[in-house]
């Protein structure tokens, strides 16, 4: 459903982000994406919801071949996504209710529909009780529920998550990890890049490792490394 | 309520003062435009006035027959510049000369016999009263026989064209001017608005908003925020309008056409002000 062949990226002025990655992901698996900082992570993400353009090498994403994609054609691929990222990203003028509804309304979702819809994700994320606060009123963990709630109003077939922890505390992170399991093992596929190697060893989920841009570990791929490495 | 309107509506609350401004610089920049307008509405009405006695006088040999004069009369007046033609005796040319000369009545009365030759007073249609149609007339005037000469205030009629085409060159570059002025600023204001706003069409294009919905509220509110000005022009060149009115001359005001257009360029200038910037960002980001 996501795949990667001998992609690489390069930035204007910052040379090769991404150097000849290869990778499938398919339907409902739960993916993480480590890597030290500047290793590519955020930039493969990038290249899945064509942010940016691929230099060279061929991604697909839920039928869509990037290289083909048309300036329209990204909204369209855009709401078979849901994005969530460290710094919550929500408007901090709307409620944690309006800010759901914003990513309905903005896709053109029937009217009658929305409230209902909304409130259905909110309670799915633990948050419906506080559906009228403000995003000043609300934690750190409860922003990034309001925020993966928004991701999941559309029903994507993916949820892409950069560093969705990075902001939080041990409790909150462990909360919001256990929402993104929750999520996957209702069918969701996740990709959640992350710098959290207790969380990565906490889980049975795949891994995808990069070091400056190139992918050095893939574990469908290659030997179990982790039981190798540590006694 | 349909969400484009909602969502423009909502951004001049949100931005009260921003729209404020947008408001304003559209209204002034229009008001500009406006006086300039009315500059012009008034001296196209002054010109015409004084164009109304652009007059040409072929003045007629003695003795010639009132009824050659007479089939004359219908033929000129048959020509296509031509409104009126209009015979005027030696009696009733005497007669006015007494009326509208009183200080010489008592020398005008004492003549044995009239001095004063009688004429036929030729007027041209409104659209013909510059000098070319008022010159080629008067040669036409002159082939006449029993004509003895034409007359017709030449310097004036030059004047008038020349000031007629001063006037209109004016306020057309003037007006250009300020519209481009006008279109600049409220580009501006409405680019302020789209940068307030960078991070909502951030997220509203992460969520899968199509460029067409991200512009539409701006758009709406640029049309929105261009009728207001055009509205507050309006009143403020009425303001203005009193003012002179009441201080210095009577003048004429908009017709109901001519506001109506003010308010519609207004709205043209806000949505092409906004189509640009919004534009802009869309495709920068
Ligand atoms: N817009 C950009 N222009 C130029 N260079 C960029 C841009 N975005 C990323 N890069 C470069 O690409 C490389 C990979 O960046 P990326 O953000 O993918 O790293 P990351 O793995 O997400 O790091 P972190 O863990 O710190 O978020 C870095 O060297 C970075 O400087
Ligand atoms: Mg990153």
């Amino acid at each position: 459903m996501i795949k990667f062949t001998n992609v690489f990226k390069a930035f204007p002025k910052g040379g090769l982000a991404l150097k000849d990655v290869s990778f499938h992901i398919a339907k409902g698996e739960f993916v993480f994406l480590t890597g030290h900082s500047g290793a590519g992570k955020s930039t493969v993400l990038k290249l899945i919801y064509a942010e940016q353009p691929v230099t060279s090498g061929e991604v697909r994403v839920s039928g869509f071949n990037a290289a083909e994609l048309r300036p329209r054609d990204v909204p369209m691929l855009r709401r078979r996504l849901g994005i969530v990222f460290q710094d919550f990203r929500l408007l901090e003028d709307r409620t944690a209710e309006e800010n759901v509804a914003f990513a309905l309304e903005v896709t053109g979702a029937r009217r009658s529909s929305i409230p209902a819809r909304v409130m259905r994700v909110l309670t799915q994320v633990g948050l419906a009780a506080k559906a009228q606060a403000y995003p000043r009123e609300l934690s750190g963990g409860e922003q990034q529920r309001v925020a993966i709630a928004r991701a999941l109003v559309n029903e994507p077939t993916v949820l892409l998550a950069d560093e969705p922890t990075g902001n939080l505390d041990e409790r909150a992170t462990r909360g919001v990890f256990q929402l993104l399991r929750d999520i996957n093992a209702s069918g969701t596929a996740v990709v959640m890049a992350t710098h959290d190697l207790d969380l990565v060893r906490q889980a049975p989920y795949r891994v995808i490792e990069l070091q400056e841009g190139a992918l050095v570990y893939d574990s469908a791929v290659d030997e179990p490394r982790d039981q190798a490495a540590s006694p | 309520m349909n969400l484009t309107v909602r969502e423009s509506l909502i951004a001049f609350r949100r931005a009260p003062l921003l729209s404020a401004l947008s408001v304003t610089t559209i209204a002034f920049s229009l008001f500009v435009v406006g006086l300039f307008g009315l500059v012009a509405v008034n001296l196209q009405d002054a010109l015409r006035g004084v164009a109304e006695r652009v007059e040409i006088v072929a003045y007629l040999l003695p003795g010639t027959p009132i009824e050659t004069v007479t089939l004359a009369g219908k033929d000129i007046e048959a020509f296509p510049e031509v409104q009126s033609a209009s015979y005027v005796s030696e009696d009733s040319a005497l007669g006015r000369a007494r009326a509208e000369l009183v200080e010489f009545r008592d020398v005008l009365q004492e003549l044995e016999r009239n001095p004063l030759p009688a004429s036929i007073e030729v007027k041209l249609k409104p659209r013909f009263r510059d000098a070319d149609h008022v010159n080629q007339v008067a040669d036409r005037l002159r082939g006449f026989g029993f004509v003895d000469d034409v007359r017709f205030g030449r310097d004036w009629v030059e004047k008038l064209d020349r000031l007629r085409q001063i006037a209109a060159a004016v306020g057309l570059v003037v007006g250009a001017a300020f519209a481009v002025v006008a279109i600049i600023i409220i580009g501006t204001t409405i680019r302020m608005a789209v940068l307030q706003r960078s991070r909502e069409i951030a997220i509203m294009r992460l969520v899968g908003a199509t460029d067409g919905f991200i512009r539409r509220p701006f758009l709406l509110q640029g049309a929105i925020k261009g009728m207001l000005g055009g509205l507050a022009a309006i009143a403020l060149s009425y303001g203005a309008y009193t003012l002179i009115n009441r201080w210095l001359i009577h003048a004429a005001f908009f017709s109901k056409e001519q506001a109506v257009a003010i308010v519609g360029f207004g709205m043209l200038i806000g949505f092409f002000g906004s189509a640009a910037s919004v534009g802009r960002h869309l495709r920068r980001v």
